[in-house]
């Protein structure tokens, strides 16, 4: 369903993402984790057709998102890193406008506007203008907004900050309830989110993957907080520095693989980066 | 169609929820109603002035068009000169500080789509604005009697003028998310073309001649005297189209920068 093959994206000189390779299918949760700054959102927005990649190819529902970016956002639902709403509009008004562009047709679209405040708990303030809701009705107002035009693919950039604890869980059970028939990438550097919502993680630091694997549902939280803290610390300090002799896939790991073979896996090719 | 009609539509929402749309309509309409009044009571005056020295020749030359309309309509470019940079500021600013350009980018729509758009809504606003100043052209018609053709040439040409300015306020707009730096882009472009004409009678021939057909004023003048030249309704749609293609070119760079 989403495809991506040796992405990299450079801003000026610097590369935000470098030979980022992963996919997801169909009902499939997959937490893309991350410290701040590693990656995560530059993937996103190449995914969503918000900008092109320097090099390498994302294939979304089958399509290019390059060269057929049009039938790939028509199929993608984006909650971006700020919830992208206009403070004057109320939520109801909101979502038609979202609707019209996204192309829900006249006739679906009261229902599908329904829906998507309904699935997103925002009926209460369906009236009210967003410039007065508060951080966490704004974030739902933004799900609701990725939601409205029932897409193939929902790409979710940090969908739970700003919630409290009860509108967290919320959040999360629409999630999984989503992915039933959807691919859903969201991004996190919340260690326990991915634990709880994800069949797959993957782990990006410094603009690299460093780990890509299956997540049995109740996965050990420890050893991946454990195994998370080892990737992104040994990458503030080694990744710094482009190393050739490191090719960059030599550290992704194939599925399947548990955590304590991916630490030893990642331990061995921090050995050889140093020597 | 659909799409620019939708952005069109959420940008006149957000005029008219917000002050914006209100304070602009308020405060152009005082200064047209503040012209309007002086000159209508100039030439009131001028007219008692030629009857009571019985000069029927002087009176003969007095005229509503040349001497309230067209005035009047050119005051009118010299506020939207002014004001124009404000109506337009916040088409693209406002959204790349809302990150909102981050929803529409990323949307099944083009970057064509999103310019006609943003162009439909505020032209709309400038029209909805036009349309209340027609009131001092009713006064006229109703007390005096103006030509009604040079009143419609004239307003042919202001609304040429307005979406000019739009178009070109548009693009300044896409180009920064700092709306005071969109709006006194745009107000220095605007001016630029206002005046560049000026020195062409002393840069000589060619260059007066080339300075001469960039300037906007010299191309509405002829309007509010009642001549539509398609010569100059060509500058106008020139203006326009060549502002729209920037904007969109600006707009689809956003993606790469």
């Amino acid at each position: 369903m989403v495809e991506v093959d040796c992405l990299t994206k450079y801003y000026g000189g610097f590369a935000a993402i470098q030979d980022v390779t992963f996919s997801a299918e169909p009902g499939q949760v997959l937490g893309f984790l991350g410290p701040n700054g590693a990656g995560k959102t530059t993937t996103m927005r190449i995914l969503t057709g918000y900008m092109p990649a320097s090099s390498g190819t994302a294939q979304v529902a089958g399509y290019d998102v390059f060269e057929e970016s049009r039938e790939v956002r028509r199929r993608i639902g984006y909650l971006p890193e700020t919830p992208p709403v206009y403070p004057e509009m109320t939520p109801r008004s909101y979502l038609d406008f979202v609707s019209r562009i996204k192309g829900v047709t006249k006739r679906e679209r009261p229902e599908a506007i329904e829906h998507a405040m309904a699935a997103t708990q925002s009926l209460d303030v369906g009236n009210q203008p967003i410039g007065t809701l508060s951080r966490g009705y704004k974030q739902r107002v933004a799900i609701a907004q990725a939601l409205v035009h029932n897409p193939e693919v929902l790409i979710l950039d940090e969908p739970t900050i700003g919630l409290d604890p009860k509108q967290i869980i919320e959040i999360r059970n629409l999630i999984r309830g989503l992915a039933e028939d959807r691919t859903v990438i969201l991004s996190t550097h919340i260690l326990p989110e991915v634990t709880q919502l994800c069949d797959k993680v993957v782990i990006i630091a410094q603009g690299q993957i460093v780990a890509e694997e299956d997540l049995g549902m109740g996965g050990a939280t420890e050893d991946l907080e454990a195994f998370f803290l080892k990737v992104t610390a040994h990458d503030a300090v080694e990744l710094n520095v482009v190393d050739p002799t490191v090719p960059s896939n030599s550290t992704e790991v194939e599925a399947g693989e548990d955590t304590s073979g991916v630490s030893d896996m990642m331990h061995d090719s921090e050995t050889e980066g140093t020597e | 169609m659909t799409n620019v009609w939708a952005i069109a539509y959420r940008e006149l929402r957000s005029y008219f929820v917000s002050p914006v749309a209100y304070v602009v309509l308020a405060g152009f309409l005082l200064l047209c109603g503040w012209f309007f009044w002086v000159y209508l009571t100039q030439f009131s005056q001028m007219v008692t002035m030629y009857a009571q020295f019985q000069q029927p020749q002087m009176l003969e030359q007095m005229n509503l068009n040349d001497m309230v309309m067209a005035p009047l309509l050119q005051n009118m470019v010299i506020i939207l000169l002014i004001m124009m940079p404000l109506i337009t500021m916040r088409l693209f600013a406002e959204e790349r500080a809302n990150c909102t350009d981050e929803l529409l980018l990323t949307s099944p729509i083009e970057t064509l789509e999103i310019t006609l758009g943003k162009f439909l809504g505020a032209g709309i606003f400038y029209l909805v604005l036009l349309g209340c100043t027609l009131v001092y052209a009713g006064i006229l018609l109703y007390f005096g009697d103006p030509e009604v053709g040079t009143i419609v040439t004239g307003y042919l040409g202001l609304l040429l003028v307005g979406l000019s300015f739009i178009a070109l306020g548009l693009f300044t707009s896409t180009l920064t998310s700092n709306q005071i730096v969109a709006a006194v882009s745009a107000f220095v472009i605007l001016l630029l073309f206002f005046a560049i004409g000026w020195p062409a009678s002393t840069v000589g021939e060619t260059a007066g001649v080339v300075l001469g057909y960039l300037s906007l004023i010299e191309h509405f003048q002829p309007m509010t005297a009642g001549l539509v030249v398609s010569s100059d309704v060509i500058y106008f749609l020139s203006v326009i189209a060549f502002a729209l293609f920037l904007s969109q070119r600006s707009l689809e760079s956003l993606r790469w920068r």
